[in-house]
């Protein structure tokens, strides 16, 4: 159903850490594999071996450059690379949901996870275009919309080993950026992170109030003037040298096609 | 917005077909029998012509029955259950004038309103969308409901009505081309608000995710070049207000000459409302376009 619950048990979500990432795309390519071959559509390709390929992604990883203002203590201050991965927020106040005509979006009462039903929407997009994120895509080959399930096959499944029961992009990132857990609960592990790290909303002034949370990068050391601190040892003695080497020196510099 | 054919030829279409309804149901022009038919003909062509070219982009029209449901949260869903409503009561009321001869007020009041309120609701799917400033502002069901009601007086021969309501038409147009131009800037989306990394300096997009296009860049950013946009804004202009008042206003003799001239500001007004139409959806920008670094 396309009413919202006024509140949710559990709001689980994931915690992405954009001082930790590095930008490898390990995580997309897991949620495309493991969503392909489980839960729902596959995930399809159009013209994969071809000159345009595109196909369906529930994650996706951006990189985006941050040029600080230059100031009295660094006037010319390096620019920071910082990679963005971002997938659906699980939004409280989804507005994915309520835009939806036939019930097929819906955002559950028990773990906040919000879910399409396939087998009821009509492809209209309508959802993909409420969504300020990007985070829905409608797949080509199936006519259905495809978003993050927060790994709802793997989280609950007894099959798997427990230290599996979580994301396939938590359980697959090399770097350890990104976490899972209950935003709902104050105590989690996720929610102490993001108090102690300031994690953040992303586009807070739509209002759609994301579980999941963004930890900002670390500022970064400065740049000293002498990074190497061999380098002073490591100084020529002379600037000139005299005496046969000189000579040979100067000579070999007029031989025709020489370096300098 | 990616302009596609479908939505346009819908929007356009059941706009100036609802919008005849509107006036048919007020019994404006009150008719019966076969004139009353063909008025009716050309309002059902048109509203359900749209209807169904609306049902091209989904991807499983088959369930469309589904998205009756959800009218409690869903502009959409209001739209098609508004829609079948001032179907079935306006198709009672037609037949009520074509066949009986007798036109049932109330029953055309309802049908109208109905009508009415099927062109508010397709208005407010796109105003809903926060994610697509240029929409999301009190101009955009100005802007439906000012041109369903001057292409319905227009197609429904109600002369001074029409010219009025186009004059109308015309100046929410103008004034929602002026504040639609604003409206990225002042929603206050930015890339440092999608990010949340504009403390450190300014950001850009340095690399995509993919090396090629995807869904969302497909549907949702489509650049249009601003002489292009000018050029469009004069024609749709011209072709969907200047002309059919000029037309209406001109004093023609004959009654041929003046049935004719009729046509023609008709005709005139629907290109001219196509090609709004595309402006609205080609220059729609949508907030996820940031952080492609496109808009
Ligand atoms: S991120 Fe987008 S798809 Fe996910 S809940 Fe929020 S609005 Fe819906
Ligand atoms: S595409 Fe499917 S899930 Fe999205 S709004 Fe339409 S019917 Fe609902």
């Amino acid at each position: 159903m396309t009413e919202l619950p006024n509140s949710t048990d559990r709001k689980m979500g994931l915690v992405i850490d954009l001082d930790t990432c590095v930008g490898c795309h390990a995580c997309v390519i897991s949620c495309k594999g493991w969503n392909t071959e489980n839960y729902g559509a596959p995930l399809s390709d159009q013209d994969p071996y071809g000159s345009d390929p595109s196909g369906t992604f529930l994650n996706r990883v951006h990189s985006f450059e941050v040029q600080p203002q230059a100031c009295g203590t660094q006037p010319a201050p390096a620019a920071q690379l910082t990679h963005f991965p971002k997938s659906c927020l699980h939004c409280e106040d989804a507005p994915c949901v309520t835009v939806c005509p036939t019930g097929a979006s819906y955002k559950r009462v028990e773990d906040g996870i919000v879910l399409v039903n396939e087998s009821d929407c009509i492809g209209c997009g309508l959802c993909a275009w409420s969504c300020p994120y990007g985070a829905r895509e409608l797949d080509l080959a199936a006519g259905v919309m495809k978003k993050c399930t927060l790994c709802v096959d793997r989280i609950y499944n007894e099959n798997l080993e427990e230290i599996d029961r979580v994301p396939t992009c938590v359980r697959t990132c090399p770097a350890g950026a990104r976490h899972f857990g209950d935003l709902g609960d104050a105590d989690s592990d996720v929610s102490k992170l993001v108090a102690e790290r300031g994690g953040f909303d992303l586009m807070p002034e739509m209002g759609t109030k994301p579980v999941n949370k963004y930890l900002p990068p670390r500022p970064k050391d400065q740049i000293e003037d002498q990074i190497d601190i061999l380098a002073p040892l490591l100084a020529p003695v002379t600037g000139d040298a005299g005496g046969f080497m000189g000579w040979l020196d100067r000579a070999l510099d007029k031989i025709p096609g020489g370096a300098n | 917005m990616h302009p596609a054919p479908s939505v346009i030829v819908f929007t356009t279409l059941s706009g100036l077909g609802f919008g005849l309804l509107i006036f048919l149901g007020l019994g404006l022009p009150d008719v019966t029998g076969m004139v009353a038919f063909v008025f009716f003909a050309i309002a059902y062509a048109l509203a359900v012509g749209g209807l169904l070219a609306s049902t091209f982009h989904l991807g499983h029209p088959e369930r469309a029955l589904k998205a009756f449901s959800q009218w409690k949260t869903s502009w959409l869903s209001r739209e098609g259950c508004c829609a079948v409503g001032a179907l079935v009561a306006m198709g009672l009321y037609g037949f009520g004038t074509v066949f009986l001869g007798t036109a049932w007020p109330l029953v055309g009041l309802i049908g109208a309103l109905l009508s009415l309120a099927t062109v508010f609701t397709t208005s407010m799917i796109y105003t809903q969308l926060k994610t697509i400033p240029r929409w999301n502002m009190p101009l955009t069901p100005a802007l439906f409901l000012s041109f369903s009601l001057a292409g319905g007086a227009l197609l429904a021969g109600q002369e001074t009505v029409a010219t009025v309501l186009l004059i109308i038409a015309g100046g929410v147009q103008l004034a929602y081309w002026v504040k639609g131009d604003q409206a990225f800037a002042a929603s206050g989306t930015t890339l440092a608000t999608a990010t949340g990394l504009g403390n450190g300096g300014t950001v850009r997009a340095f690399e995509p995710p993919h090396t090629g296009t995807n869904y969302l860049l497909r549907e949702f950013v489509h650049v249009v070049g601003r002489k292009h946009s000018q050029k469009l804004q004069v024609i749709g202009f011209a072709l969907g207000f200047a002309l059919p008042v000029l037309l209406l206003v001109l004093p023609f003799n004959g009654l041929m000459l003046k049935h004719i001239m009729a046509a023609v500001a008709v005709l005139s007004h629907l290109a001219g409302v196509a090609c709004t139409r595309w402006l609205f959806f080609a220059e729609a920008e949508h907030v996820v376009g940031l952080y492609y670094g496109k808009r």
